[in-house]
């Protein structure tokens, strides 16, 4: 297995300390409080260097499957993550951990934006973060093109265009672009190699 | 209302779920395209202000739904807007972590990881277009995003603080 360039990989740590299904509860609730602007470097953070639930590499197995995985990536490793410590009941438990106490706020703040959302202020506010956020995301997309871009131009830089033209520009469904590329893009992949 | 906004609600987030490669990030357009201009949901505005008070609170992106979900039916909205988002994605998370190791060194795994990387780029740079599309009204807002660009590619900053530049100079600037 590869290692993506993202992965939060390094350091040897010895793993396997099984956690119960309140520590795993607790853990993610702590994860999802903390994390600001992605959750996964605190989950590696938890998982790895302070509980020694996985390895790096064990971790970096799961981290690539949740992102490979359709939705939302720490959710998806949420789940793949109490499930093997605790079967299904695990799995609940860690998305329950993960979703609680962010869903209680943004129920908050929901609430707040539907009585007050149509003040001016806080519409300059919101306007300035989305300009900041929006930026980056572009670093975001900057950084993953890097590797792909730079090394040679195979297939999935124009994979990657097609997607954008046909979601950005032509405006069409993403179900219908992504039934229509990724067929392609992973029979690329599979002559490819 | 006459009829009840909860059932396309789920259905849309739950059928989008599926298809969004590269997490929350890559569902924007979709979601745009769904709240704003299919069903009519809401405004331009308030989906963007929906993106950025979920950037700024904890936990992950794909809260913006459970505002969106609020913003069309209330707590119920909320509820159903999250679990469709989240529910089919997750058993199917379940399913495949059962099995997925027996397929380590698989090719069609490797070929199906490998071909994924290129589209959920795609998706995720369509988000970017989206949402400066409909954030960057001004000269000035289109300077906030490049200035972040940059700077968000060349250092390692945490995200809080320049979400706090960012609302700050909204606030005193020209948006």
């Amino acid at each position: 297995m590869s290692d993506s360039t993202d992965s939060p990989i390094r350091g040897p740590f010895p793993a396997r300390i099984r956690p119960s299904l309140y520590e795993l509860f607790r853990s993610f609730v702590i994860v999802s409080i903390s994390g600001f602007g992605g959750a996964l470097p605190w989950a590696r953070r938890m998982i790895v260097e302070q509980r020694r639930w996985m390895t790096a590499e064990e971790f970096n197995e799961a981290f690539a499957l949740s992102q490979f995985l359709p939705g939302p990536n720490v959710v998806n490793f949420s789940v793949v993550f109490g499930s093997r410590f605790g079967g299904a009941p695990g799995a609940a438990v860690a998305l329950a951990g993960l979703m609680g106490p962010p869903l209680i706020i943004v129920t908050v703040l929901a609430i707040l934006y539907a009585r007050y959302g149509e003040l001016e202020v806080l519409g300059r506010i919101l306007a300035g973060i989305t300009a900041a956020a929006t930026g980056l995301l572009i670093a975001v997309v900057a950084k993953m093109a890097a590797p792909l871009f730079l090394k040679r131009w195979d297939w999935a830089p124009i994979i990657a265009i097609a997607a954008f033209v046909g979601v950005a520009i032509m405006q069409w469904p993403l179900p219908l672009v992504f039934a229509g590329l990724a067929p392609v893009s992973i029979a690329l992949a599979w002559i490819k190699r | 209302m006459n009829q009840s906004p909860l059932i396309p609600l789920f259905g849309y987030f739950a059928l989008l779920s599926l298809f969004a490669v590269g997490g929350a990030n890559a569902a924007i357009p979709e979601m745009h395209r769904i709240a704003v201009e299919v069903m009519q949901w809401m405004s331009d505005r308030q989906f963007t202000d929906s993106f950025a008070i979920a950037q700024i609170s904890p936990g992950p992106n794909v809260i913006i739904v459970t505002l969106i979900g609020y913003h069309v039916a209330g707590l119920a909205g909320a509820a159903v807007a999250t679990i469709g988002m989240c529910g089919p994605t997750c058993v199917l998370a379940f399913v495949v972590a059962r099995t997925w190791d027996h397929f380590k060194e698989a090719r069609w795994r490797i070929a199906i990881q490998a071909g994924l990387v290129p589209v959920s780029l795609g998706l995720i740079a369509a988000s970017a277009f989206v949402l400066a599309r409909s954030a960057d009204h001004s000269i000035y807002a289109g300077l906030i995003t490049a200035v972040t660009a940059f700077v968000g590619f060349a250092t390692r900053i945490n995200p809080l603080w320049i979400f706090a530049a960012g609302g700050i100079l909204g606030l005193t600037g020209q948006l």
